[in-house]
């Protein structure tokens, strides 16, 4: 099945301006990883009430974004869905919203729920860009952050992918777990390239609170502060080297074309809408978002009201503060105009010379070492 | 005269004196319902955080007793801490009587029996109550007992009553109205009257509490300070209700206040005598001191651009405080400030709180420490208190410190941990002896530094609440000094030094360097954290550089949260000083003034 060139070169332009991107979380797991704090469920009977409030949520804000140049379903487990549904879905969104023909649509699959026919059924819908959560190409790994699948579904699942004629493939992939060898590393990233995925996600595992991780390991770290930066380091000089643009923290991009664009409107403070439990928005000026749990989320729409369990109007120096955040977080970096504090110059002098910052025309630009201190960097500005 | 009374409510902290006054006032003066306060004698917050009374709050009761006569009772509200118990003492010279408040489930603790003492030697009436009844722990047979074992008094006198829910208020009152003495005095003799207090109203100054003697004083007459010599005219004169009442003359046996323009309460100093600037009485009321500072810290702002805005909030806060000093200081590592001599380590917390919050901004507060004699090589004497006026060690001949002479009373069981507390901290000279059966006073010399930080609390802490301290200054002994500086990064952090005897210097140095250490953040480099006496590093802590601060994800639900840490980081930052290339906490210097701990 040949790739539609027009879909192709559309969705691989960076920065497209500012137009929004749409949200939608489908909030349904067959199970829990050990790792996950992201909002899901496990009782799929849900799904066709999930569905129509959605459609509920669409209706309300028809109309009241600019045409949207980015679509992403993420969860949850996207995958889960039946066809029907997520026809439906995208029946419901097209009719609403605009969604024009370049657009970058993404899903979020497991390799446990991929087969030919389905992903061949994504095609027909419009999703024109897969992110498949991979994590691990070694089984024992997988058991450990309680994955559902093994390495072979997951090569299995990236073949079809292919076979079903997506031309824009995103893995994600988790480092720095308890015993893993930076060899062992090696091999997961050399069986992810063996595809030529056009991105990687590359996580450092993190125990977030509430986790069965952070159960089992009561606030111990899972490996030394030495090892971590070990790992990052060797992922982002290993990748650059197979021709990806490290162009987030944890996002690399093969060749100039290939970031995902959705994604990138967070990082550089564009607006997108979000729908279902959990999400989150932002109109350029205002953030809010929805109810955390699927019961609460619907209950609002149930009674004629909008989901949002809270926002912000920003000030300008939260503005700003955002932009630091975010900035140090990709290659695009902060303009000087945002920097600020008592002695941010001698601090971006001293930073540049210690190697974590690049001075780019006029914007300071964090080197591969800067991303291990992103955190810290926009206090030197602050 | 003869229908007035002027009483205190004397007790150990939390054993209700505040809810008592409450009661008292509310049995005789109508109180409109938007002035009811939990506890309306209290007016400072710091007092109601720590459950303590600092200014004095006098208010006068109109009570109708048993025998259908009207009555004045004075209830004169004292502080309650060692710091203050100058004014203590005189706001007591100003009473006939006290209550003596127990807590019933509690008994007799430490503050009742130094409260007790200072009451005896005042010659008060004293009226025990048992309060608090209604709790179900309440002993008030065991109470009883310790009143006659422990005070020495009469518990059949005792009036038991539980002022949260009012029980026993009226045998209170019809009490101070029975058994304690009205005041004595001569309303011809020349006017004395004695300052017990002073607080600042902005429109018509200080505003002076007076007790008088004898002679009478109003509006008009032109009155003079015996011990500051100062001369006013005289505006007004009153009593206190619940507010101001003005009065058209205070006479012998009263107690009220009087305002006469004067500008700010330094100029009227507790425990001076008011006397008639025509008719002046021959000789001033006893017990007359100057308020002596003590303890010396410096001050700074965390933000230089701050310091006028430090100057003005200590100016400010002066105006309400008689005993506090200060003067213009500098240091290398935290630029402008001043240096503040403070009564006692209570005066100088509740000084940084206030400031504080008058400042709007947090405070740099250095060690506090006292004043050190040295004589030098050529054979002059120099005072030195700031450690970064230490002299030149060649040049220094004999050094010497300010030594205490301490009273510390406890039961006999904590005798033992009393005086090795007192051995560490280069006690001497102990003397015991027996007041009361079961306590045991110990007296000790002991330098005045030893005690200035967490000596009070540690003696506390040792002795289970039981030990109170007192103590008087007992003058100046040769002493091994030297001068202990903490480095970072091979800089001297002026403001970290410390004047120290040299057999406690090691222990000081090790436990700052260790508090900084926990203190100050990790930076992007190493920090060597060193303590030293002169040249010589005698110890070392070493703070390593991050190496890592990042977060894997971050999508559009994650910005928000990141950004509110960002912001509270940043309002964290505002609380940091940098000394060189080093960023230091405000907590950290905090830190080491409580390293003793």
């Amino acid at each position: 099945m040949e790739a539609d060139p027009k879909t192709k070169s559309a969705a691989a332009q960076v920065n497209h301006g500012s137009l929004p991107g749409l949200y939608v979380h489908v909030p349904f797991c067959r199970g829990k990883c050990a790792y996950c704090d992201f909002y899901s469920v496990g009782d799929l009977s849900l799904i066709p009430a999930w569905r129509k409030a959605v459609e509920q949520e669409i209706l309300y804000h028809a109309g009241t974004f600019a045409p949207f140049d980015s679509l992403y379903l993420g969860g949850g487990t996207p995958s889960v869905l039946a066809e029907a549904d997520l026809a439906a879905l995208m029946e419901a969104i097209h009719r609403h919203f605009s969604l024009g023909p370049a657009s970058e649509i993404t899903m979020e699959i497991n390799p446990e729920d991929a087969d030919f026919e389905k992903l061949h059924g994504y095609r027909r819908l419009g999703i024109n860009r897969l992110s498949i959560g991979v994590q691990s190409f070694d089984d024992e790994e997988l058991r450990f952050l309680g994955r559902r699948h093994n390495a072979r579904q997951a090569q299995k699942a990236l073949l079809w992918a292919r076979a079903a004629g997506f031309d824009n493939l995103n893995l994600d992939l988790i480092y720095g777990l308890p015993g893993q060898t930076l060899t062992g590393w090696e091999k997961t990233l050399a069986a992810a390239l063996a595809f030529r995925p056009e991105h990687l996600s590359c996580y450092q595992l993190t125990v977030e609170p509430g986790t069965a991780l952070a159960r089992r390991t009561s606030g111990r770290p899972l490996v030394s502060e030495e090892k971590e930066r070990e790992f990052f380091l060797f992922t982002g000089e290993y990748l650059e080297g197979a021709g990806f643009f490290h162009y987030e923290i944890s996002n690399f991009a093969r060749g100039e074309g290939n970031y995902c664009r959705h994604n990138l409107k967070y990082w550089q403070r564009q607006p997108y809408l979000g729908l279902g439990p959990a999400a989150h928005s932002f109109d350029g000026r205002k953030r809010w978002w929805n109810h955390r749990s699927l019961a609460d989320w619907l209950e609002a729409l149930n009674r004629g009201e909008l989901p949002a369990a809270g926002e912000e109007v920003l000030t300008p120096e939260q503005v700003r503060l955002e932009r630091l955040l975010l900035g140090f977080r990709t290659k695009r970096g902060v303009e000087f105009g945002h920097l600020a504090g008592d002695r941010w110059q001698e601090n971006l002098a001293d930073l540049a010379s210690r190697g974590w910052l690049k001075v780019e025309e006029g914007r300071a630009v964090p080197t591969l070492q800067g991303y291990l201190l992103a955190d810290r960097l926009p206090l030197y500005f602050t | 005269m003869r229908n007035i009374r002027n009483f205190s409510i004397i007790a150990h902290i939390d054993h209700g004196k505040s809810t008592l006054a409450d009661r008292l006032i509310q049995a005789t003066i109508i109180v409109p319902e938007r002035l009811r306060r939990d506890q309306m004698l209290d007016t400072m917050d710091i007092e109601r955080e720590r459950g303590i009374t600092i200014k004095s709050n006098t208010i006068t009761l109109p009570y109708v007793a048993a025998d259908g006569q009207e009555y004045k009772l004075n209830l004169i509200d004292t502080p309650g801490h060692v710091d203050f118990s100058y004014e203590v003492s005189r706001a007591l010279a100003s009473c006939e009587g006290v209550l003596l408040l127990v807590d019933a489930s509690q008994g007799v603790e430490a503050q009742t029996l130094a409260n007790l003492y200072l009451a005896l030697e005042h010659d008060l009436a004293i009226i025990p109550v048992i309060n608090k009844i209604d709790l179900p722990q309440a002993d008030i047979s065991g109470v009883k007992e310790q009143i006659k074992r422990e005070l020495g008094l009469d518990p059949e006198g005792a009036i038991l009553c539980s002022a949260k829910e009012g029980m026993g208020i009226a045998e209170v009152l019809e009490a101070i109205v029975t058994r304690i003495p009205p005041p004595r005095g001569n309303v011809e003799a020349p006017l004395t009257a004695l300052i017990f207090d002073a607080n600042y109203d902005s429109f018509r100054g200080s505003v002076v509490s007076v007790r008088v003697f004898d002679g009478k004083v109003k509006p008009g007459d032109i009155i003079r300070f015996m011990a500051t010599g100062n001369v006013y005219r005289v505006e007004e004169v009153g009593i206190f209700g619940l507010t101001r009442l003005p009065q058209p003359e205070l006479a012998a046996g009263a107690v009220g206040y009087l305002m006469a323009s004067i500008k700010t309460v330094r100029d009227t100093k507790i425990g001076d005598t008011v006397t008639l600037d025509a008719n002046p009485a021959p000789k001033p009321l006893p017990g007359f001191k100057e308020p002596k500072p003590v303890v010396f810290a410096s001050i700074y702002p965390v933000s230089n651009d701050d310091y006028q805005a430090l100057a003005d909030a200590l100016e400010k806060y002066q105006l309400n405080d008689a005993a506090i000093v200060f003067q213009k200081d500098s240091s290398a590592a935290l630029g402008q400030g001043f240096r503040c001599g403070f009564l006692g380590l209570l005066h100088l917390e509740i000084v940084q709180e206030r400031l504080s919050r008058e400042f709007g901004q947090s405070l740099i507060m250095t060690v506090p420490g006292v004043r050190y004699q040295f004589t030098l090589t050529d054979g002059r004497v120099v005072a030195v208190d700031n450690p970064q006026h230490y002299p030149d060690p060649a040049r220094i001949k004999e050094t010497a410190e300010p030594y205490i002479r301490a009273a510390i009373m406890v039961p006999e069981r904590y005798v033992g941990a009393v005086m090795k507390l007192c051995t560490e901290r280069r006690g001497e000279n102990p003397q015991f002896s027996n007041p009361l059966p079961g306590r045991v006073e110990l007296r000790y010399d002991l330098p005045l530094a030893e005690v200035i930080i967490d000596f009070y609390d540690k003696l506390k802490s040792v002795t289970q609440g039981y030990g109170s301290f007192d103590y008087e200054l007992s003058g100046y002994r040769p002493s091994d000094l030297v001068k202990l500086d903490i480095l970072l990064n091979g800089e001297k952090v002026d403001a970290l030094s410390m004047i120290v005897h040299r057999s406690r210097a090691r222990e000081w140095a090790v436990r700052v360097c260790e508090r900084l250490k926990e203190e100050i953040p990790r930076q992007q480099f190493k920090i060597a954290i060193q303590g030293a006496i002169g040249g010589k590093i005698i110890a070392r802590e070493t703070v390593s550089a991050f190496r890592k601060d990042v977060t894997a994800k971050c999508y559009g639900g994650d910005i928000t949260r990141k950004r509110k840490l960002l912001e509270k980081q940043k309002e964290g930052k505002k609380r940091l000083k940098m000394v060189g290339q080093i960023t230091i906490p405000q907590s950290a210097f905090v830190a080491v003034l409580k390293a003793g701990e």
